[in-house]
């Protein structure tokens, strides 16, 4: 059953433990409500994937996962003809003698050899309504993509020996890419678009609330504070809401109760990703930043 | 749909209308879904309303703030909708956009009216809207006028690009293609066969990898020192942009500016009437430093993926003292797969690398293939087309 209203999306995502402001609650239920997929654009460690797991859990559906890679082809996307079989099947109508072509034929392409890969088990029409997660496009080839095109407008996959499957249910399909490379613009216009940007201030504490309640309510407003500031710095990667998460969860599991520049030097490990950038934060910067936060 | 909500309807239509009158791509899809998602949301709730339209026409991050600049114009001002509707006639009547128009008659009429000065009465009115939507607010330094290519030269340009083949220049992607002498077995394409001769097997079908150019990332110095080989650069870019997938070009003076979209014009004088209104620092200065950092903190992640080459032209003079220039190379280099400096200003023979920003940037390059004579797009693709020069990249490091 899918959400009645924007505020019941917003419910929906909120029981499954996301945080979602306005204008992704209202992209969301668009998406379920217009049968349209979700492409879901941002930085890394914004959320992108757990909004698919959300809206698996939260209508009750399976959530079929693609992860994407560069090479990812029809054989480990969609469905591969089980040859091995095939090949025995041919072995043993001709020992039985009924080696007729067009009786052979409909005999191999038969739904029995077809192995269903994640986009076919998907739009399955004998199994269960799905949430299909297709995550990181950015990171397979482009030729990947046309593959997606006829799956994405009508929730139906073409098998040239077999015939067309369709989607009994359509699947509520959710797209995410890191932007490491353009997404054509063929599937964007096949999709509702959403850019997930870092939460602002409350509503990272909220997110910070939720997912690590064991952090106490002076260390996860310095912790976010902390980040909301870093996130101006000019750094190559900017943190995400995974690193504030797993920051504030370190920083109370080695028991500090507030930010010092002492524990942002030991912890910033787990914040910064690159070299570069703890270099320059490491010291008098951090030292700065919790002056500021402070302040 | 819309059924009772013909008003909004026609909202939407004039909305979209704006939209793709300030640039952003709105088809007529775009308008459908709109109408629908309407009808789907709480219609008095300004913050939804929006949403759901950027949703649904919207289809990239870097459009999403001219949207909402235009959302809060346009449903906040009904007198705006008339003022659409009189631009659409105007527009209707008059010229089309420059967008639209048919490849060189703008250039007619530049020739044909005083030198230099581009607006004419619908051009005027056009901006008008522009300030009103308050689109646009980047500064327009300095303009650059480009001579058109006559059909001949074009197709000439074309010849002369396909023989651009940059030194390793094939990757092998995981994708095959049937091939009757190729390593692999085509299991799939094989028991098809094998069903037109009652189920045997005569003969197995084969595959090999695919192997295609990396895509290319070409970041292009536009600075007062490069003024002189713009236009045989441009050609250049826009003759590769055109050849070959997965080309991204960027300009770089002051600042930076991805013009890859402006280029995928198929028309170059179109293509470079583009450009030049989406480059505002035309023959100023050079901060190259401060550009590649640009570049490697906005875009490196966005178009160095999947082992691209990158081709950085520029003649390597900072105006900053080469300050940042050598980190910033640095990271570009380890970014990509491969890094080519092209460099159009030095002398091959007696070459001596001495400015400061030559010095920064020579540790950080794969490839250094300077060009005295930059005058022809046919001596600009030989030079990047030989193989790597014997003299090695160390005795360059040395010199420097």
């Amino acid at each position: 059953m899918l959400p009645a209203t924007v505020s019941d999306t917003a419910a929906l995502l909120a029981a499954g433990g996301y945080v979602a402001d306005n204008a992704l609650a209202t992209t969301v239920h668009l998406a379920l409500a217009m049968q349209r997929p979700l492409f879901l654009e941002g930085e890394p460690g914004t959320g992108k994937t757990e909004i698919a797991k959300v809206l698996a859990s939260g209508l009750g559906r399976r959530l079929v996962r693609l992860q994407c890679y560069d090479g990812l082809d029809l054989a480990a996307a969609a469905y591969e003809w089980d040859h091995a079989r095939q090949l025995m099947a041919i072995r043993i109508a001709e020992a039985a003698g009924t080696a007729d072509r067009q009786v052979l034929a409909s005999d191999i392409y038969a739904r029995e050899f077809l192995q269903a890969r994640p986009l076919l088990s998907a739009i399955d029409p004998d199994l269960p309504p799905a949430v299909l997660l297709i995550d990181e496009l950015d990171r397979a080839d482009e030729p990947f993509e046309a593959f997606l095109l006829e799956l994405l407008a009508d929730f139906q996959l073409t098998v040239p020996e077999y015939g067309t499957i369709h989607a009994a249910t359509p699947p509520v399909v959710v797209l995410t890419s890191n932007r490491t490379r353009e997404v054509h613009d063929a599937i964007r216009r096949r999709c509702l678009y959403h850019w997930v940007d870092y939460p602002d201030a409350r509503r990272e504490r909220q997110i910070l609330a939720t997912k690590a309640p064991q952090v106490g309510e002076k260390l996860s407003a310095a912790v976010v504070a902390f980040v909301q500031k870093l996130r101006k710095e000019d750094l190559f990667k900017l943190p995400g809401v995974a690193e504030t998460i797993d920051w504030a969860s370190a920083l109370t599991f080695l028991d500090k109760s507030e930010l010092t520049p002492e524990s942002v030097d030991e912890t910033l490990g787990v914040l910064l990703k690159y070299q570069d950038d703890i270099a320059k934060i490491k010291g008098a910067e951090a030292a700065r930043l919790v002056a500021e936060t402070a302040g | 749909m819309a059924g009772g909500t013909g008003t909004l309807a026609l909202n939407i239509l004039h909305f979209a209308r704006l939209l793709r009158r300030a640039g952003l791509p709105v088809g007529p899809a775009d308008m459908l879904a709109a109408a629908e998602a309407a009808t789907l949301i709480d219609i008095g709730n300004r913050q939804q309303m929006r949403a759901a339209l950027r949703a649904v026409m919207v289809h990239r991050h870097e459009h999403a703030e001219l949207f909402d600049q235009a959302f809060a114009q346009f449903w906040r001002d009904p007198e705006l909708v008339r003022a659409a509707k009189a631009i659409e006639m105007l527009a209707a009547g008059k010229a089309p956009p420059p967008e639209k128009a048919p490849p060189g008659t703008r250039r007619l009429a530049e020739a044909m009216a005083k030198p230099r000065e581009r607006p004419e009465p619908p051009e005027q009115k056009r901006d008008e809207v522009d300030m009103v939507m308050s689109v646009s607010d980047r500064e327009r330094l300095q303009s650059m006028d480009f001579e058109a290519m006559s059909a001949d030269e074009i197709s000439a340009a074309k010849q002369e690009i396909r023989k651009l083949t940059l030194p390793l220049d094939l990757t092998r992607t995981r994708r095959r293609r049937p091939d009757p002498t190729g390593p692999h077995v085509d299991l799939r394409a094989t028991i098809r066969a094998s069903l037109r001769q009652g189920g045997e097997i005569l003969s197995l079908a084969r595959t090999r990898r695919v192997e295609k150019p990396p895509p290319l990332v070409v970041i292009c110095d536009i600075s007062g020192s490069m003024a002189r080989y713009a236009q045989i650069l441009l050609h250049f870019l826009h003759a590769v942009a055109n050849d070959r997938d997965q080309v991204q070009t960027f300009l770089f003076g002051t600042r930076l500016t991805n013009i890859t979209r402006q280029l995928r014009h198929r028309d170059p004088e179109v293509a470079f009437q583009l450009v030049a209104h989406a480059v505002p620092d035309w023959s100023g200065g050079t901060r190259i430093g401060e550009a590649l950092g640009l570049f490697n903190r906005q875009w490196s992640r966005r178009v160095l993926g999947q082992g691209a080459v990158v081709l950085l032209v520029t003649d390597g003079l900072d105006r900053d003292g080469a300050a940042g220039l050598a980190e910033n190379m640095d990271r570009l280099h380890k970014s990509c797969a491969r890094l080519i400096w092209l460099n159009p200003l030095l002398r091959w023979d007696g070459f001596e690398p001495r400015s400061q920003g030559i010095r920064a940037m020579l540790p950080h390059v794969d490839d250094f293939r300077p060009v005295h004579n930059l005058d022809s797009l046919r001596g600009l693709i030989s030079t990047l087309s030989k193989a790597p020069y014997p003299r090695a990249m160390d005795t360059w490091r040395r010199v420097a």
